[in-house]
């Protein structure tokens, strides 16, 4: 299942330090990991905390030492640890933190969607949107790498239940293999006794600003960097994993536009409308932390229509990722791109609920409406 | 008794590239000098003193020095918070109004 997925990746990544709090659909990550704590499969320290606030607040201080830290959480939980987030980003620690994408309360859910982890867009965190099991395993594996390598916390992320909760085949890499590409984490900068410093002390207007562009650029330099880690992942494992994931797009005429799971049924849609002979694809877009804008605008220009599929809204805007796209484009392309919502607190997302997508936007030149909502009950 | 300690400068950055990555030692509490907070001080009465070091321990400022063996107070720094009066075990630290 993909919560083992992730405590494998954990593992095979070889953490150091690991604490967390168990929340649904999340619990079976941290029940794993302590398993191979304490049969010392794994060689880390295992932190039982009070709160998903403190299990982030020890990660911190263990990065801070020089640890390879991880640890998973959910909607509440990890909005609980908010204040956290922007602490380890702005800490510069490169803390790996898998997160089960789960509706946010009230009602009171632990079906998928992404508001939890959207909510985090602006915490200074990379955030990679997995489809598969496989993937999340090897995304923990290229998270490490990349994060150790700007000094900046990085979060997996994966549907409930979609994936947290489905048995899938998925490889275990040989631990020697993990071992060569990714090798043991070099902090840049370390609480010692030996060097002694303070940190995160009370910063002037005369410095911070200049921390904060620092993060920025480094941010920037990160979906090279994802492209770059994944090629070399791919060598080793057979496997690649970029920053974006393209299907069928090369003379698609109607690009569908999706992250985690839902892009594995477009893929369905796109082959049964190829059938039909519309020209079809999909883009899954895997790094939205940063946003991937060179591929996805090199991608998307070439089509004639696009369409945003969003399981999560930003109340009083749009779906994110629709806002995200519309960005990326803005200034560079006519192509009208259509903004959809379906699939909140869980509700299906199916071939049919494509189906809709593709109908609205192959009748309609220009969308309608701000937000075409699919699947309510009206 | 004055306490003889080296004042570091002021860390001032003229670009970001010389600047660490993360906010450390950033050094904006060696030149912030809080003694201007205190509104009490503590005055140590040596005859009394014992030379346990526990106002050295506890003072989280760590605003006391051991100097010829024996506390002596910081006061650029000392907020006046107490501890170390509270703690001594000879209540030789008293804290006193301070008058401007």
């Amino acid at each position: 299942m993909g919560n083992h997925a992730l405590s494998y990746g954990a593992m095979l990544s070889r953490a150091q330090v690991i604490s967390a709090y168990p929340i649904t659909p999340q619990t079976q990550v941290v029940e794993l990991l302590s398993e191979m704590c304490a049969s010392k499969v794994l060689d880390a320290q295992f932190i039982k905390v009070e709160s998903e606030h403190s299990a982030m607040a020890s990660l911190i201080g263990a990065a801070l030492a020089g640890a390879r830290t991880f640890t998973a959480t959910s909607a509440q939980g990890l909005a609980l640890m908010h204040e956290l987030l922007h602490w380890a980003s702005g800490a510069r620690l490169p803390i790996v933190m898998g997160n089960i994408n789960r509706a946010m309360a009230p009602g009171w859910s632990i079906w998928s969607d992404q508001n939890d982890s959207l909510s985090q867009r602006d915490t200074g965190w990379i955030q990679f949107y997995c489809a598969n099991n496989q993937e999340v395993l090897d995304s923990v594996i290229q998270a490490y790498k990349v994060a150790e390598r700007f000094s900046i916390p990085a979060m997996i992320i994966l549907d409930a239940f979609t994936l947290s909760h489905t048995y899938e085949v998925v490889d275990v890499p040989d631990q020697s293999l993990v071992d060569a590409y990714l090798p043991p984490f070099q902090s840049a900068f370390r609480l010692t006794p030996d060097e002694p410093h303070a940190f995160g002390g009370l910063t002037s207007p005369d410095h911070y600003f200049e921390l904060r562009y620092k993060l920025q650029k480094d941010m920037e330099k990160v979906p090279e960097a994802v492209e770059a880690t994944g090629r070399e992942y791919e060598k080793i494992f057979g496997r690649y994993l970029g920053a974006v994931d393209a299907y069928q797009v090369d003379d698609a005429e109607i690009i569908l536009v999706t992250s985690g799971t839902a892009g594995s049924t477009a893929r369905v849609a796109v082959d049964l409308l190829r059938q039909k002979g519309i020209k079809a694809g999909n883009l899954r877009i895997r790094l939205f932390r940063p946003f991937p804008f060179a591929l996805v605008r090199q991608i998307l220009s070439r089509a004639k229509k696009v369409a945003v599929v969003d399981r999560n809204i930003s109340y009083g805007h749009h779906g994110i990722f629709y806002q995200e796209v519309k960005s990326a484009l803005y200034g560079l392309s006519s192509v009208p791109v259509f903004g959809f919502i379906t699939g909140l607190g869980g509700r299906d997302i199916t071939p049919e609920t494509f189906e809709a997508i593709v109908n609205y936007t192959l009748a309609k030149n220009q969308p309608e409406e701000e937000i075409i909502w699919i699947g309510v009950k009206q | 008794m004055k306490a003889k300690r080296k004042k570091a400068e002021k860390i001032f950055f003229n670009s970001e590239k010389e600047m660490p990555l993360a906010p450390m030692s950033v050094g904006s509490m060696s030149f912030n000098l809080t003694g201007a907070w205190r509104n009490i001080r503590p005055v140590i009465d040596l005859n009394n003193c014992i030379q346990c070091g526990i106002c050295w321990k506890f003072c989280p400022d760590t605003a006391i020095l051991i100097e010829n063996e024996f506390p002596v107070v910081d006061y650029d720094y000392c907020k006046g918070c107490g501890l170390c009066a509270e703690e001594c075990p000879t209540k030789c630290i008293s804290m006193v109004e301070e008058i401007k």
